[in-house]
């Protein structure tokens, strides 16, 4: 028989028998569809949170003050010292290491800002016209905090789009003096809203110059060091240089902590990577569940066809006919149903990504391919047993079927 | 010329405890181009002969040569390729698959053989000629009458242009008018050289062979070649 017509005919005894045939398809579909769906939340889920890291910034390295992490207790800095504070100086001290770019010093507390008798709380950030490039931020009107020596406390202010918004409502903000705490500052510029994300908030955020900070806040500490790598592939020697100029400042004592974003980020992802799978695996016994049923309409359709096969081999067909044309009869259910599920699960994964556009829902390649294969030899795994079984019908036994 | 020799066909089944001798012992020659009716009370054998004699079936004991050709030892590939070119097959229910047009369930034979569609399509215009079926080429087999549907099942036995045409009481669900032009559509077959072997319960269709065989309890009784000579 050729091939072309072996394709007919099995398209045409499941096309014969159309609630069977929905069914196995449906079960099929919805398998595949399971698949395609799931990952792509699973995927969606890593995506996001791996771009709300990376817009913390680029070959970012952060310090913090205190040990923590890997280094154990230490009995012995315990007894003799409390740790050392990070200041101004630790952060204009690291440019002197080659691997990095910048540094931005951070200092932060709350405060109250008030213009034209309005008035809110508000974050306040004590940072440099570096911290700015560091973290992305982006300006709306005006300009970052000035270039200058991060120990002169110029009383200026460049506040977020909610706070503009509620200081100043439609009226333009930049010149406009504003209180924080007890200083009148002069507002330089307004940063372009963000809305929500990982890390602060920008929008209800007042960034002041990290000395001015300190002095309204009354310590001469800083919260965090955020520092650039000159490069990706710069990024380890970078936070081995942070560290060990830290060390040196600090009497030899290892008293912070450096954290790459590289490391938070591959941990993530391998997290979240490693949840898609599992979710994958889950769909994929739904998959195995539809091979399961293709097989049995399958059995069913043997015996509701025994007549018929009985009358193919009367007509001269080999064994191997009976079997190809069974077996393509179950390849062409699990194909239209991996394909019907394929676009449900595009279509899910599509009306997902409309109804929650921060949430890249996009199945991966991979499981794509690895539901469409396994629909696929699973139904044709599946088929093999009842095609057997009709290829190795009695003639005589099944002509008196029908 | 010798189309068929049976000697010594034995075909038993086992019920249980109990050994069905549905052939025993049968020795038949049919030559080319015969016409040769199978009688017989009900579980005689007769369907059983014939569906050896269609290598259906394989006998216990005995040879059964085919055109000077053991067929008994072929495989089953080999007999289902002789099945194919050599035998033409007719039920008493037709067999006609119900998803596939009359067209398309004459072309089956073909299409199973692997003939290219041009060819088919050519020999089934052919065949719809000249049984008739013209206008019900593209009818559904529960769209046709009884007689319709065994006029396509005997184009289908033949558009192979089989040596011998095999029939299961092919008349058996048919009521005696159309029974009598299915009998003259197998007739002219014979007519144009085709060696038909008929099982019937009918004793006037029996009469129109030129040979008439009786079976009882798995042997032959009665072979009107021998009574004659
Ligand atoms: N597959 C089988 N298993 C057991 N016994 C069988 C089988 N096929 C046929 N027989 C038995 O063999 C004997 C011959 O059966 P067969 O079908 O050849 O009779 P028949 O002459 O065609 O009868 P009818 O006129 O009713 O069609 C019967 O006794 C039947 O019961
Ligand atoms: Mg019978």
């Amino acid at each position: 028989m050729r091939p072309a017509d072996i394709l007919r005919f099995a398209r045409d005894a499941a096309t014969g028998y159309p609630l069977r045939t929905t069914l196995s398809v449906l079960a099929m579909a919805i398998g595949v569809a399971a698949v395609v769906l799931l990952t792509a939340l699973g995927d969606g889920a890593r995506r996001y949170v791996v771009g709300q890291f990376s817009s913390l910034g680029t070959n970012l390295v952060i310090v913090l003050p205190g040990r923590t992490g890997t280094g154990g207790f230490n009995p012995a800095t315990a007894i003799t010292s409390t740790p050392r504070d990070l200041t101004i100086a630790d952060a204009q001290a690291l440019l002197r290491a080659p691997a990095v770019r910048r540094v931005g010093p951070l200092a932060v507390g709350t405060s109250e800002i008030s213009a034209g008798g309005r008035l809110r709380e508000v974050m306040v950030a004590g940072a440099n016209r570096d911290f700015f490039a560091i973290r992305n931020f982006e300006l709306a009107q005006g300009e970052a905090l000035p270039d200058d020596d991060w120990q002169r406390a110029a009383p200026v202010a460049v506040i977020g789009a909610k706070v503009q918004e509620e200081l100043f409502g439609r009226e333009p903000a930049l010149g406009r003096l504003v209180r924080v705490g007890d200083r009148r500052l002069r507002v330089i510029g307004v940063l372009r809203p963000t809305g929500q994300g990982l890390g602060m908030n920008t929008d209800e955020l007042v960034v002041v110059p990290v000395a001015l900070a300190q002095a309204m806040f009354n310590a001469n500490t800083l919260f965090r060091i955020l520092v650039e790598a000159r490069s990706r592939e710069a990024i380890p020697a970078a936070s081995t240089q942070v560290l060990e100029l830290l060390k040196q400042r600090h009497r030899g004592e290892e008293d912070v902590t450096v954290i790459t974003q590289d490391a938070v980020l591959a941990t993530f992802d391998k997290l979240l990577g490693a949840l898609t799978l599992a979710v994958a695996g889950i769909a994929a016994i739904s998959l195995a569940v539809a091979g399961i049923l293709v097989m049995n309409v399958m059995l069913v359709a043997v015996t509701q066809r025994t007549g018929e096969i009985g009358l193919l081999k009367a007509l001269g067909a080999p064994a191997r006919t009976i079997r190809l044309a069974f077996l393509a009869e179950a390849a062409m259910l699990s194909a239209s149903g991996a394909l019907v599920g394929y676009l449900l699960g595009e279509a899910g994964a599509f009306l997902l990504r409309r109804l929650f556009p921060v949430f890249p829902a996009y199945p991966p390649d991979w499981a794509v391919i690895a539901g469409l294969v396994t629909a696929l030899s699973t139904g044709l795994l599946f088929g093999f047993l009842p095609a057997r079984r009709a290829a190795r019908l009695d003639p005589v036994q099944a002509l008196m079927k029908h | 010329m010798a189309l068929i020799e049976l000697s010594g066909i034995e075909r038993r089944f086992q019920l249980g405890d109990t050994t069905v001798n549905a052939l025993a012992g049968v020795n038949l020659r049919i030559d080319s181009g015969e016409y040769v009716a199978v009688m017989g009370p009900s579980g005689s054998g007769k369907s059983t002969l014939l569906n050896l004699l269609g290598l259906l079936d394989r006998p216990d004991a005995g040879s059964y040569r085919l055109e000077n050709r053991d067929v008994t030892t072929l495989t089953a590939d080999e007999q289902a390729r002789v099945r194919s070119t050599r035998i033409g097959f007719v039920f008493q229910s037709f067999h006609l698959v119900p998803r596939l047009t009359a067209a398309e369930n004459i072309a089956l034979p073909m299409t199973l053989a692997g003939i290219a569609p041009a060819e088919r399509e050519r020999r089934v215009a052919l065949a719809l000629q000249s049984f008739g079926l013209e206008h019900r080429a593209d009818h559904k087999p529960d769209q046709l009458s009884g007689g319709q549907r065994q006029r396509v099942a005997i184009a289908r036995a033949t558009i192979m242009q089989p040596p011998l045409i095999l029939a299961d009481e092919p008349t058996g669900n048919l009521d005696r008018h159309t029974g009598e032009e299915v009998v003259n559509l197998l007739e002219a077959l014979n007519a144009q050289g085709v060696t038909l072997v008929v099982v019937t319960h009918d004793p006037g269709m029996g009469e129109r062979a030129r040979r008439r065989l009786v079976m009882e309890d798995g042997r032959l009784k009665f072979d009107s070649a021998n009574a004659a000579g």
